[in-house]
């Protein structure tokens, strides 16, 4: 536990990314095999099912603590983070030279995996036992993995990275390792060692290759437009199609299998060959593409019954091949892989078909394309250099997305709320609202897209104009104008204002509007389809 | 009820029995400061009072002709009927709190404060007193200070691997009390040259006239243009980051020493590449013990965690009420 919490301070504390890189590889090394598997099931952001949820660990920091509830909640509200308010909150009493020497897996599997064996007050005196055991930054991360992900700022990239090292294997190859399900246990870790083997998991899905957002004219950086293959880019959810050894799998992008909330899918896949990896989009279609609302219906569902079938059909369109007649073809060029996928598909049936390509012999044709985007319900379209392979992460120059532009609204900051982590007792979270008549209707809640100097000059901002508060929750004087970015409006029963927008976030500052100048809420639904 | 003692106005607080303010924010005929950061003491008062450790800083402050008095720690002064001493508050060199007496009753406004061991000023000395007006800046349970050595290992620690790498350390600070605290903490061999930048070296030297130890230091504004700063450990304050000051130093690693850094989302957020917990205010358990050992039964805040504080001492049996104040609007005190 102490070297484990001894990489997290150094990952926390490091800013470049080959230093983090350096104190992981150095880490996984040396490491036992069973501490190894938990650090990488960690530090990949995975997480343990919770145990204990915060209010009753709130709860049991005011029994050892001796401190009123109320006054460890206006801390936690300070710290915004739990796991770091009981590290900071509790002395430490531990002596320094007899700390718990316990590793890592001994950790998990003594302190945090066997609490499921037991009733509360053994669990109480199980975790502030250990609390008291340990030293602030032991305590952090224990409660850390107590209550959730580490979050501790590194990709899973850069896991891979510093796993590659330390293993001597492929980063390539460690990335396809750590796809999917696997135990945390001795063997898994000394498996990443080997070289690779004929019979890797089944189930197991290649990384998805992700696309940069591409700004300005392709016409002025990407080259002659043949080089690339164009297509649409499709509101809906990623989604990696697996047919190996007589069985299919079906993974989202978060590594999540999604086979039950797209069993038409699924069935569809038969058609197939074994051995088979197809990279594609679930989308909602009834003779064409549906809102992304539609598909939404269906997210999340762990059983999909038959009316909600008939009613948000689903498709999957498939764009690239990964794996053919069990042979990894990533690294061929995307024109031979389309032409093969193309070739595969040919006789399949729907749900499943394959996402047609764009053509276009001039920049500008495909600009005029891209300019019907919001009408054909999609997000623009994307650019792939036919002779790229389908790589790992997100590197620029292989594959764009070209969005369209986003819509835009001014609204008026109406509530602000604390943020998380870095943004921790900063107010960062805004709600805004526009006038309908004489009222305020909320509007949208964004997070993002200020800089660190305008959060912080909000937030001043923000704390000197306060004129109530709920909670952690603060409204403000309504006078401050944003703009506001987003991708979509649909009708929405939920919501007071009657529509519901996607992805909004903030775009500008608008210092130079008044209240006044706000959109209405009578302007934002004529923007409805 | 009688008029309290000290009560809050707009132009700071007030003795109304003394006919004198205590680090008024707007000019006043007799001001008493409790020490020389720019929330406390401001300019254009008629007559100022003050510790005398700390006059020399307060000139810098007020100007160099301003009509200052010394006071030494725990020797009575009279405005009419009201007894007056200063006592030191442990914050910066010359820091003090504000003893009030009149007809028996005894308030202590204590400024800023801090009890942790500090060789640059004179330490906190509890004062008996039935109200005591406290500071809350850090007045929340997680606030509580690591020992001064443990951090100062682990900036020079710091120090010396980014020397090792050919960088140059700078660490930001408040100009005026943590930089000096800084430079006393750090353990001699140091790896390298000291540089101060220029809002820095003036009160440097002003605790050096004092008496204060502290190690050899050079002034950054002084070096020559092609000096080598790859060793060096350069203090600045946190306004100085970001700007084109800053180009002269080869790929800088950046810290910053304060009672924030306590909280991991403040380190992240300020983006320096380390944080170094170090404050010159007091501490939760510190603001604890020495409410207890005042043996104050009333208890008035001011700046920071106030509302926090109040209830919860209202809780364990004291009244307790918080003082609105123009404390505290400093950026990067701490």
């Amino acid at each position: 536990m102490q070297a484990f919490a001894r990489l997290y301070r150094q990952l926390d504390e490091q800013r470049g990314t080959n230093a983090k890189v350096d104190a992981m590889a150095d880490f996984f090394a040396r490491v036992e095999p069973d501490d190894g598997a938990w650090a990488v099931y960690f530090l990949s952001g995975r997480r343990l099912k919770r145990l204990i949820g915060p209010v009753r660990l709130r709860e049991w920091l005011a029994r050892c603590s001796g401190l009123p509830e109320w006054l460890v909640e206006e801390t936690h509200q300070h710290v915004g983070d739990l796991a770091e308010t009981i590290a900071l909150m509790l002395e430490t009493t531990a002596d320094r030279d007899r700390h718990d020497p316990r590793p890592l897996a001994r950790w998990v599997e003594e302190e945090i995996l066997a609490l499921r064996e037991i009733d509360e007050h053994q669990q109480y005196q199980r975790v502030t036992a250990a609390w008291q055991a340990l030293d602030e930054s032991g305590r952090f991360v224990y409660n850390k993995l107590l209550t959730g992900a580490l979050r501790v700022g590194v990709s899973q990239t850069l896991v891979q990275r510093a796993l590659a090292r330390a293993t001597g294997q492929p980063q390539p190859v460690i990335a396809h390792r750590l796809m999917g399900q696997w135990q945390p246990s001795g063997d898994f870790f000394k498996s990443l060692f080997e070289a690779r083997s004929a019979d890797e998991d089944a189930s197991r899905p290649y990384p998805f290759f992700l696309a940069h957002p591409l700004e300005g004219d392709p016409a002025d950086t990407l080259g002659p437009v043949h080089d690339w293959q164009l297509e649409w880019k499709w509101d809906g959810i990623r989604a990696q199609l697996i047919r190996r050894q007589g069985q299919t799998w079906l993974w989202s992008r978060g590594e999540a299998l999604i086979a039950e909330t797209f069993p038409e899918i699924v069935e569809a896949a038969s058609q197939l060959p074994d051995d088979t990896v197809v990279d594609g989009e679930i989308l909602a279609w009834d003779e064409a593409v549906l809102p992304f609302a539609e598909l939404q219906r269906r997210l999340g569902r762990k059983r999909v019954g038959p009316k909600l079938r008939r009613e948000v059909p689903v498709r999957l369109l498939a764009y690239d091949l990964l794996e053919q007649g069990g042979e990894d073809i990533r690294e061929r060029p995307l024109g031979a892989r389309r032409q093969t996928l193309e070739a595969l598909m040919a006789d399949v049936q729907a749900p499943l078909m394959c996402s047609p390509l764009i053509h276009a012999r001039q920049w500008s044709e495909l600009a005029d394309r891209r300019a019907e985007a919001r009408e054909r319900r999609v997000e623009g379209v994307m650019l792939k250099r036919r002779d790229s392979a389908y790589g790992t992460g997100r590197p620029r120059g292989i594959w764009w997305k070209w969005k369209v532009a986003p819509l835009t609204l001014d609204a008026i900051l109406l509530y602000a709320q604390p943020g998380h982590g870095r943004r921790a007792n900063l107010y960062t979270d805004y709600s805004f609202a526009v006038p309908d008549g004489d009222t305020l209707v909320p509007i949208a809640k964004a997070y993002s897209g200020l800089d660190d100097a305008e959060i912080r000059r909000l937030d001043h901002w923000i704390r000197r104009h306060t004129r109530e508060r709920f909670g952690p929750v603060r409204s403000v004087e309504p006078v401050q104008v944003f703009e506001l970015a987003f991708e979509g409006i649909a009708p929405s029963s939920r919501h007071k204002s009657g529509v519901a927008l996607r992805f909004p976030r903030i775009k500008r500052w608008r210092e130079d509007l008044g209240p006044d100048d706000a959109d209405t809420l009578e302007q934002i639904r004529a923007l409805l389809p | 009820m009688s008029q309290p003692l000290i009560q809050p106005t707009d132009r700071g607080l007030y003795c109304a029995a003394g006919d004198f303010f205590i680090d008024p924010w707007r000019p006043v005929p007799q001001a008493v400061v409790t020490h020389a950061h720019a929330d406390h003491a401001r300019p254009g008062s008629d007559q100022y009072y003050a510790a005398s450790p700390g006059l020399s800083l307060l000139r810098r402050r007020l100007g160099q002709n301003a009509p200052l008095r010394g006071l030494d720690y725990g020797v009575v002064h009279s405005f009419g009927p009201v007894r007056v001493s200063l006592h030191p508050a442990g914050h910066i060199l010359g820091s003090a709190q504000v003893r009030v007496e009149h007809d028996g009753e005894v308030w202590v406004a204590s400024g800023d404060y801090k009890r942790d061991p500090d060789p640059t000023c004179a330490p906190f000395e509890p004062i008996a007193c039935d109200t005591f007006i406290t500071e809350a800046t850090f007045a929340l349970p997680v606030y509580r200070w690591p020992p001064v050595a443990a951090v100062a290992a682990e900036i020079q620690q710091w120090w010396h691997d980014n020397a090792r790498q050919g960088r140059t350390t700078v660490l930001f600070s408040y100009a005026l009390g943590k930089a000096q605290r800084l430079l006393a903490a750090l353990e001699q061999p140091t790896p390298g040259p000291i540089y101060l930048h220029g809002s820095v070296a003036p009160l440097t030297d002003d605790y050096r006239a004092a008496g204060i130890p502290l190690p050899t230091t050079r002034r950054v504004s002084e070096a020559p243009a092609d000096e080598d700063y790859a060793k060096a450990l350069v203090i600045a304050p946190p306004s100085a980051g970001g700007s084109t000051w800053m180009r002269r130093f080869r790929r800088p690693a950046t810290g910053f020493a304060s009672g924030w850094m306590r909280i991991r989302g403040n380190r992240r957020r300020r983006g320096y590449d380390r944080g170094f917990v170090i404050s010159d205010h007091v501490d939760w358990p510190g603001l604890l013990r020495t409410l207890a050992e005042t043996g104050a039964r009333r208890v008035l805040t001011t700046h920071g965690r106030a509302d926090e504080l109040v209830r919860y001492l209202g809780e364990r049996g004291l009244e307790a009420r918080p003082l609105a104040t123009l404390y505290g609007d400093v950026e990067d005190d701490g």
